[in-house]
């Protein structure tokens, strides 16, 4: 087998290398929940480049290590969807559980932990031989998912139960919980491992933790003019690597908060579409893409000016969004 | 055990491991229910009445509305509870003898129950409240939209999460005006309910600046369902008028004007585009998942007067999971505070007015099988909370802030 190989291997490499010039640009992939596709723009010319069926309410998508792989969380089909990213071909499935939304890969890149909407629960799947690992129950409507850059710990938050559920990734245990403001929607781990911030839709805030101490440092909240603070309601979050910045999108607030992420200070709104909820950088960190649900479509922030540059129209709904390089 | 045989004993040792082990993952759940710190118990009462016969009796009204509700709100507290030592449980009493249901919140309220959900007509609420004072019990409204209970009568230990009517017809109000629709037909029945409608119709016209071109009641006793289309055009002749709008809370004769008017003009109000609480066609916000776990408990759609009641026992949850305590004067000192908020699946957190008690909150616009807007609508502004602009605020109500009221 060992032998056969490397032909084969350059073969493929000889022809991808010839018919597909336009590779080198970075792509991303976008999921529009009432279409169920996903839209892929190339982040060169920022343009959609094609539009792909998968199965029913695409959500949460995320990419493995080597971006060979692409998982969908596809809602009301129940399950995790696998799709090879070169062929673009579904290749299998994970047993997510019922109603997946959201979902984290851990750092060894086979543990995916998946939040179980309608079932109050956390599937963790072994992604490599598709068995489930455990459930875990959590409360009601768990939606956000983020595993430690350090691999130990895993948060869940539950959208009605307004908790933050942290789960032991060796013991598959709800070692803590921190209750917070109403619907908390999304976490997000420091590079480090050493915080993460958690957003309170409904609540309108944006809580950052130390992991450490398991205290919430800083409780963030923000003010539009011209915007009733009700509808100020923060999903998204996205850290620059660098630890600069944080950016956190307000939902139907349409804009998205810059805010100093070592000071903790409100730097800026940026106007962005509609109904914005994730986001995602391009490698270099110098582009960030919003989806705006109601808008149907992606705005494109230059980080470095800190502006709306452009918006990209994609499919009805989109809902994550995820980028290869 | 250590005088037995070697061998026996470590086989013995064994099974008893996994018969401890069998018996701490069996218990387990068990015993932190049982060791919960705090054991909160939540009343249901619903007073049962005989419906009248209606004409448009196709699709009947569910024998358990409201009560799903409150159960399904117990669930929920408790799937967050279990993680805070709270756990909740549901008392749940409907009886066709108000003073049977007297009786029982007397039997309840002396074995310590602080917190009861009430499905019941205004009159029996208000009796029912004022033998109990605000420290004695927390009275949630999820039964009547009577406009006098928010802002005449005042009950110190009642909150109401039901809207009233008045929230309705603001909220159709404020549709209509932004449609430009101003000229009304109203078209009514001659229940009480009815006519309590057509009051809170006249209010809201006189907000907005609308005009009941004629009002119409209803006679007739002839089967609607053949005569219909000979019937009601000549029955809603009445000048020019923009929308005909309906007050037939109970559903006699509304469904038939729909399509069968003088005038080709849209049909509103308790029929047509309605303003309701709830409805199964609400699913932004993360509503399907609401609609969907009722739907798995109950196997039917959810109604206003059970998003009501589980919008109580929600409030009661929340409340309990931030004071830690389940006495009705702390519950409801928190619940009426700036600190209250619950999420609710109407796209904004929702909250206690402290004047009247009132649950803000967006009243949706539907038909039967789409949401056609949301109240309130763009553009009705208010200095403090736009929600305020549905129903009583503040200088419209008699009732003056509750939480003084409580302190005396």
């Amino acid at each position: 087998m060992k032998t056969c190989n490397p032909p084969l291997l350059a073969a493929v490499v000889t022809f991808s290398s010839l018919f597909a010039p336009l590779s080198q640009a970075s792509i991303a992939y976008v999921s529009n929940e009432k279409d169920n596709t996903l839209s892929l723009i190339d982040l060169d010319t920022l343009e959609v480049v094609e539009t792909i069926d998968v199965g029913q309410r695409p959500r949460g998508i995320t990419f493995n290590k080597d971006f060979s792989k692409l998982y969908i969380c596809a809602s009301d089909d129940d399950t995790v969807q696998v799709m090879d990213t070169g062929s673009h071909r579904i290749i299998g499935e994970l047993p997510s559980g019922e109603d997946p939304e959201q979902f984290a890969l851990h750092p060894d890149d086979r543990h995916l932990y998946i939040a179980n909407e309608d079932d109050a629960l956390v599937t963790v799947v072994d992604a490599e031989r598709s068995t489930v690992i455990a459930q875990i129950d959590v409360g009601v409507e768990p939606e956000g998912m983020a595993v430690s850059p350090r691999g130990d710990l895993a948060i869940n938050t539950s959208e009605t139960t307004s908790m933050l559920h942290w789960i032991d990734t060796r013991t598959h245990e709800v070692v803590h919980n921190t209750r917070v403001e109403q619907r908390p929607r999304h976490v997000e781990f420091t590079r480090d491992g050493s915080r993460f911030w958690a957003s309170s839709e409904i609540g309108g805030s944006v809580v950052v933790v130390d992991v450490d101490s398991r205290q919430v440092i800083k409780t963030l909240r923000f003010q539009i003019r011209g915007v009733h603070p009700d509808k100020v309601q923060p999903v998204g979050v996205k850290l620059t690597d660098d630890g600069k910045y944080a950016f956190v999108a307000l939902g139907p607030a349409n804009h998205v908060a810059v805010v100093d992420a070592r000071t903790f200070e409100v730097l800026d709104y940026l106007l962005v579409g509609r109904r914005v909820w994730h986001m995602a950088f391009n490698p270099q960190q110098t582009l960030l893409l919003t989806t705006n649900g109601v808008s149907g479509d992606i705005s494109v922030i230059d980080v470095d000016a800190m502006k709306v540059t452009r918006s990209v129209k994609v499919g009805r709904y989109p809902w994550g969004v995820a980028v290869k390089p | 055990m250590q005088q037995k045989g070697q061998s026996t004993a470590s086989a013995k040792g064994s099974v008893l491991l996994c018969l401890l082990s069998c018996a701490i993952l069996l218990f387990a759940p068990w015993s932190a229910a049982e060791n919960a710190a705090l054991r909160v118990q939540v009343g249901y009462l619903e007073l049962l009445e005989e419906q009248p016969p209606l004409l448009s009796n196709v699709l009947p009204e569910p024998r358990d509305r409201g009560l799903q509700g409150a159960r399904l709100g117990i669930a929920d507290n408790n799937a967050g509870g279990r993680f805070l030592g709270q756990q909740f449980e549901l008392l749940n009493f409907r009886s066709d003898s108000p003073n049977a249901l007297i009786e029982r919140l007397d039997q309840w309220v002396s074995a310590g129950v602080s917190v009861v959900v009430a499905n019941l007509p205004a009159p029996l609420l208000s009796d029912l409240a004022q033998r109990y004072s605000t420290e004695q019990l927390l009275l949630f409204n999820a039964g009547s939209a009577d406009n006098a209970l928010r802002s005449q009568q005042c009950l110190a230990n009642v909150l109401h999460t039901l809207p009233s009517r008045a929230m309705l017809t603001d909220a159709l109000g404020q549709w209509l005006t932004q449609k430009k629709l101003r000229r009304w037909l109203v078209v009514e029945g001659a229940r009480p309910a009815d006519q309590e409608y057509v009051q809170s119709l006249q209010r809201t016209a006189q907000r907005y600046g609308s005009k009941i071109v004629a009002r119409k009641r209803w006679r007739f006793d002839s089967d609607l369902r053949r005569s219909a289309q000979r019937e009601v055009p000549l029955f809603t002749q009445a000048g020019d008028y923009d929308a005909v709008v309906v007050a037939d809370e109970l559903g006699d004769f509304g469904e038939f004007l729909l399509y069968n008017t003088w005038l080709p003009r849209p049909v509103v109000g308790t029929q047509g585009l309605t303003p309701v609480a709830w409805h199964r066609v609400v699913e932004q916000w993360g509503a399907a998942q609401l609609q969907r776990r009722f739907d798995r408990q109950a196997g039917r759609w959810m109604s206003s007067v059970d998003y009501a009641a589980w919008a109580a026992v929600r409030s009661v949850g929340e409340a309990v999971a931030a004071v830690g305590q389940t006495d009705a004067g702390t519950l409801r000192q928190h619940l009426l505070s700036d600190g209250f908020q619950l999420g609710g699946f109407k796209g904004r957190k929702l909250s206690y007015r402290p004047w009247n008690g009132q649950l803000r909150q967006p009243i949706a616009l539907v038909h039967p099988r789409a949401l056609v807007s949301q109240s309130p609508q763009e553009g009705f502004l208010h200095p403090q909370n736009e929600l305020d602009t549905l129903g009583f605020d503040r200088p419209e109500s008699q009732c003056q802030d509750l939480l003084a009221g409580a302190r005396r």
